[in-house]
């Protein structure tokens, strides 16, 4: 009953903290911003804790966090090989070869008008179907180990990658074009200095927009098969184990590896795109 | 019809090349089961007609998979477990509730978001940071839990297909309801109108494009939702378990006529709503 009175208690303070906090003068500076997510993150993780000890909730339907820190702090070897697995060796080079694939296309077909017409339809189609439903294809293909799951990512992330650069190469307006022809441009230098440059916010877009599908597809692509490591492999063993600890701690990798993974292409934007409306503050 | 030439042309590429990949792929089975019965090495013809039709091709050629198609849902009962109208019925039927509750509940939530200043800055960092997350990977925890819970069939895939769809719909909803500039709000204000007023006269209508592009991304995240909700369970019925008990069997024709089941429902449902936002959007004079 404490735990219980303890985690309602700080729920309701953290609350009451928030509304102070986000009334206050000084609500719209950045530790303000920080600070208000990261209280209310904090409470719901007391609250959590509080109400699965107190309400004795078994650990095989919700483990409190703190079991799940410590399976974290404890195995941590396997999560670095599970990361390192389908993370960096399927989702990273699945993502790599699909958006290079994706944007090498979009250059080879933005001569012809009639090829865009065409592929557009087709990508925008393609994009809004449950791909990795070919997961099970390509683990027959490519084998259990992370080659398959690298095939399911580039086919993930090509079309949306696709769609947006074949967008950004149209982003280049006509004033800027004709500038470039009565410098006698070639086609070549005006893609280089100007299209491409131009092109650089939609192709960011869509790389930020496929790296949370990089890692969607890995993990998923495991479930169909995969060799005694990796996290969409873990999260269905440890199932069957009914170790749920375990699986909330590939859970926290697979949320902090995707953040970061985001994190990092729209850091990588800030310093290219620095012109852009969008990214001046 | 000038728009549906080049659409055509691409389709059609897209089928010879898939030939194409189906003849190469196929014949190291032909000459392997000429090897095996000793006898010559086939003509390039006779290889090529014998990788149109294999029971079990590496990658069958689209008119096997279009017959499958078409002997699994329409030369079939439909009440029969081979039937793909029977399986894509029980996904579909997951879908619609889950997206239907995920819906819902984010214009609720951006409701609140929008009126109560505590709930923005805590909530909406979470929201918009837990795009970046594969959700996904839970959705197998979701379904044995539920399951030791004693719930099954339709709600776990539907919580699934809920929570997937959830999140875009709250950003999508909380950025088209503050998307009335401030002249347009000054000006109710003037009119002295309340705050209710406001919502449903100026902020719903206006919120329209917003929620109907989320909605077409999240019925899309609900089905792939369903799809992989279906995949612990150990294959019993919908579209995810013809995909695994398809790749358990090696059945590679059933895999391809499942995806493409997958495929032609997720398209049926965005075509669905484009018609809604178009009707809808027309008859609020918003159509451009």
């Amino acid at each position: 009953m404490i735990w219980v009175t303890v985690a309602l208690a700080a729920w309701i303070g953290g609350w009451y903290l928030n509304i102070r906090l986000s009334h206050a003068a000084n609500a719209r500076t950045r530790a303000g911003q920080l600070a208000v997510p990261i209280i209310f993150g904090v409470t719901i993780l007391i609250l959590w804790e509080g109400l699965v000890r107190g309400l004795g909730v078994s650990p095989v339907i919700l483990p409190p966090p703190s079991a799940v820190a410590a399976r974290i702090a404890s195995s941590l070897p396997t999560l670095g090989a599970d990361f390192w697995q389908t993370a960096v060796k399927g989702a990273l080079t699945g993502y790599v070869l699909g958006c290079g694939a994706a944007v090498l296309t979009a250059i080879a077909i933005d001569r012809s008008p009639f090829l865009q017409k065409g592929l557009l339809p087709v990508g925008n189609f393609v994009a809004a179907l449950p791909i990795v439903g070919i997961a099970p294809i390509m683990v027959m293909w490519f084998g259990f180990d992370w080659q398959s799951k690298a095939a399911v990512v580039v086919i993930m992330v090509f079309f949306p990658m696709l769609v947006n650069t074949v967008a950004g190469l149209k982003a280049a307006d006509a004033m800027q074009r004709d500038l470039m022809a009565t410098y006698s441009a070639s086609y070549g230098q005006t893609l280089t200095k100007l299209r491409l440059p131009a092109a650089m916010p939609f192709i960011f877009n869509g790389l930020k927009i496929s790296s949370t599908l990089a890692l969607i597809g890995a993990i998923v692509a495991e479930f169909f098969g995969s060799p005694i490591v990796g996290m969409g492999f873990r999260i269905n063993a440890s199932i069957g184990q009914l170790a749920l600890d375990m699986i909330w701690a590939e859970i926290a990798v697979a949320a902090l590896a995707g953040s970061a993974f985001y994190g990092l292409v729209a850091l990588i934007e800030r310093r290219m795109t620095f012109w852009h409306p969008s990214q001046r503050t | 019809m000038r728009n549906f030439l080049p659409i055509l042309t691409v389709v059609a590429a897209i089928v010879v090349l898939w030939y194409g990949a189906a003849v190469k792929l196929n014949s190291a089975w032909v000459y392997d089961q000429a090897t095996r019965a000793g006898a010559d090495v086939p003509a390039f013809s006779q290889v090529v007609s014998e990788t149109m039709n294999q029971d079990r091709p590496v990658l069958p050629t689209p008119h096997q998979v279009v017959a499958e198609l078409w002997k699994s849902t329409v030369g079939m009962a439909i009440t029969s477990k081979r039937s793909l109208v029977y399986h894509g019925w029980i996904t579909l039927s997951a879908t619609l509730l889950g997206f239907a509750i995920g819906t819902g509940l984010g214009v609720l939530l951006a409701v609140g978001i929008i009126h109560n200043r505590a709930m923005d800055m805590s909530v909406m960092p979470w929201a918009i940071a837990s795009q970046t997350i594969p959700i996904l990977a839970i959705a197998p925890m979701i379904i044995v839990v539920l399951n030791s819970l004693g719930l099954q069939g339709l709600v776990p895939k539907a919580i699934i297909s809920a929570y997937l769809s959830f999140f875009p719909v709250v950003v999508g909803m909380v950025k088209g309801l503050r998307s009335p500039d401030q002249m347009q709000l000054d000006l109710l204000k003037t009119y002295n109108a309340s705050s209710a007023a406001a919502f449903w006269k100026l902020r719903v209508p206006s919120s329209m494009p917003y929620l109907f592009a989320s909605l077409k991304v999240g019925i899309a995240a609900s089905l792939v939702g369903a799809i992989v909700g279906e995949l612990p369970t150990g294959a019993v019925a919908g579209l995810g378990a013809r995909l695994l008990s398809g790749s358990y069997y090696g059945q590679t024709v059933q895999i391809w006529a499942a995806l493409f089941a997958a495929a032609i429902v997720a398209a049926g449902m965005v075509i669905v709503i484009g018609m809604i936002e178009r009707g809808t959007l027309k008859r609020m004079g918003m159509v451009r």
